[in-house]
């Protein structure tokens, strides 16, 4: 019996992909102490599409079935929204655990449209995953602003400014308005108008979509924060605003 | 880094914006918000949820803010966030985010508030698939409408009941 304990204790294990995810993330994301109360499945939207839930998810991981979790669709399926972790009584990170997943995929086997929405913003200097350029979002931005300043006279002095120096606020943009709704931008112009607050856009870096993240392409995510972070720093803002 | 909405309930507390909700107080229009993941949960914890709740009751009343349940921090994603809306699983998505068309139905308001653009596309479409018909609205909508500055051409998003109400300059309507 115990001879046959040892010779199995000294075989070398196969590194899995939970062994490679638990060394990445801080104490190993708790994986392994999952009590399987099933408190994170309960309260997951995600539960019961493909079949899958995070209990299952995780157990899956843990006994090394790395083919399977590889081959689910189910990392996809879950939103990362975190509240599995926030109810788990072991604080397990199965959002991080899928994260690490979504990355182990090849990229060109990660969901099309997401990917194509991240290889947008990382071609223009606007970060647009709809791929607006600097040129039309100042053109956009200055025509509804004019626009607005004729028809509703009391905002006639009101600003849309795009890299003024040293306003307080630097505000990131959806491309949603610029692109299909130009004048639902203006509520939000009319509302730091009338609260006095000093803001700007940036010409460059100025739109708050996520999806090089969402694919968990780390590399072109920091590259984009790198970007905000420079184009904030150039205008000297004290506050990046995020509007969403 | 920061949020706007911890800002919109600081300038309101401040007087720097003075939303009246007069405008509903015959009306009645309810109410309910969709705590965003990423804004609550992820970033600023139950204080930014508060925060959203002062600003909208400030603007719609008290009595017409409707809370879902489970709420805050502990609410239910309502499956546009992470990338679902441009994965390509549309079923599995609307079956996500059923969860979350219940909750909303169950407060019986007819107005859903959602602070971030992932939110409002999706509760948007299970409002059209479910047949729930409330409206998914911006934040920023309803405070200009209770700050009588939300113009004839701000209203994409209001139903047919709120948008002949509060009207500033409604001769620019296009
Ligand atoms: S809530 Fe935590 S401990 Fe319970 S089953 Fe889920 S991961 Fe395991
Ligand atoms: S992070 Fe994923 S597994 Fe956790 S509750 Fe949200 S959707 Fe479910």
């Amino acid at each position: 019996m115990a001879e046959g304990a040892i010779k199995l204790g000294g075989k070398k294990k196969k590194s899995t992909i939970m062994d490679m995810v638990k060394e990445i993330l801080p104490d190993g994301g708790n994986l392994n102490a999952c009590l399987t109360c099933g408190a994170c499945s309960s309260g997951c939207p995600a539960t019961g599409l493909e079949g899958m839930d995070a209990r299952k998810f995780l157990r899956m991981a843990a006994l090394g079935m790395d083919e399977e979790i590889m081959k689910s669709n189910w990392p996809w399926m879950c939103t990362m929204c975190q509240r599995c972790i926030y109810v788990c009584p072991m604080k397990i990170d199965i959002p991080q655990l899928i994260f690490n997943i979504r990355s182990r995929r090849p990229r060109d086997q990660r969901p099309k449209g997401i990917v194509a929405s991240c290889d947008m913003a990382m071609k223009g200097e606007t970060l647009s995953a709809m791929g607006t350029s600097v040129e039309d979002f100042q053109f956009v931005v200055e025509d509804v602003l004019g626009e607005y300043q004729e028809a509703q006279p009391e905002f006639a002095d009101m600003e849309a400014p795009i890299d003024k120096k040293g306003a307080e606020f630097f505000l990131n943009q959806n491309s949603r308005e610029p692109v299909t709704e130009p004048d639902e931008m203006v509520p939000l112009w009319k509302i730091l108008h009338t609260a006095g607050v000093s803001w700007t856009y940036g010409s460059k870096a100025w739109a708050a979509e996520n999806y090089c993240l969402f694919i968990a392409d780390t590399e072109n995510w920091k590259k984009m924060l790198h970007q905000q972070a420079d184009m904030v720093h150039e205008l000297g803002c004290k506050t990046y605003l995020n509007t969403e | 880094m920061k949020n706007i909405y911890e800002y919109y309930a600081k300038w309101i507390r401040e007087g720097k914006l003075k939303p009246s909700s007069d405008w509903n107080k015959d009306l009645k229009v309810k109410f309910t918000l969709q705590d965003p993941c990423q804004i609550v949960r992820k970033s600023f914890g139950d204080a930014i949820a508060e925060d959203l709740r002062y600003a909208l009751k400030a603007c719609v009343g008290e009595e017409n803010f409707i809370d879902m349940t489970p709420n805050k921090s502990n609410n239910y994603c309502c499956g546009g966030g992470g990338g679902f809306l441009q994965s390509g699983f549309k079923e599995q998505r609307l079956e996500y985010g059923r969860i979350k068309d219940s909750q909303i139905k169950e407060t019986g308001a007819t107005y859903c508030v959602a602070g971030c653009h992932n939110c409002h596309a999706q509760i948007h479409e299970l409002s059209e698939h479910y047949e729930g018909h409330y409206q998914v609205v911006h934040f920023w909508t309803i405070l200009c409408l209770a700050l009588g500055i939300l113009g004839p051409n701000e209203r994409t998003y209001l139903g047919d009941d709120l948008k002949g109400v509060n009207v500033f300059h409604p001769e620019s309507e296009m």
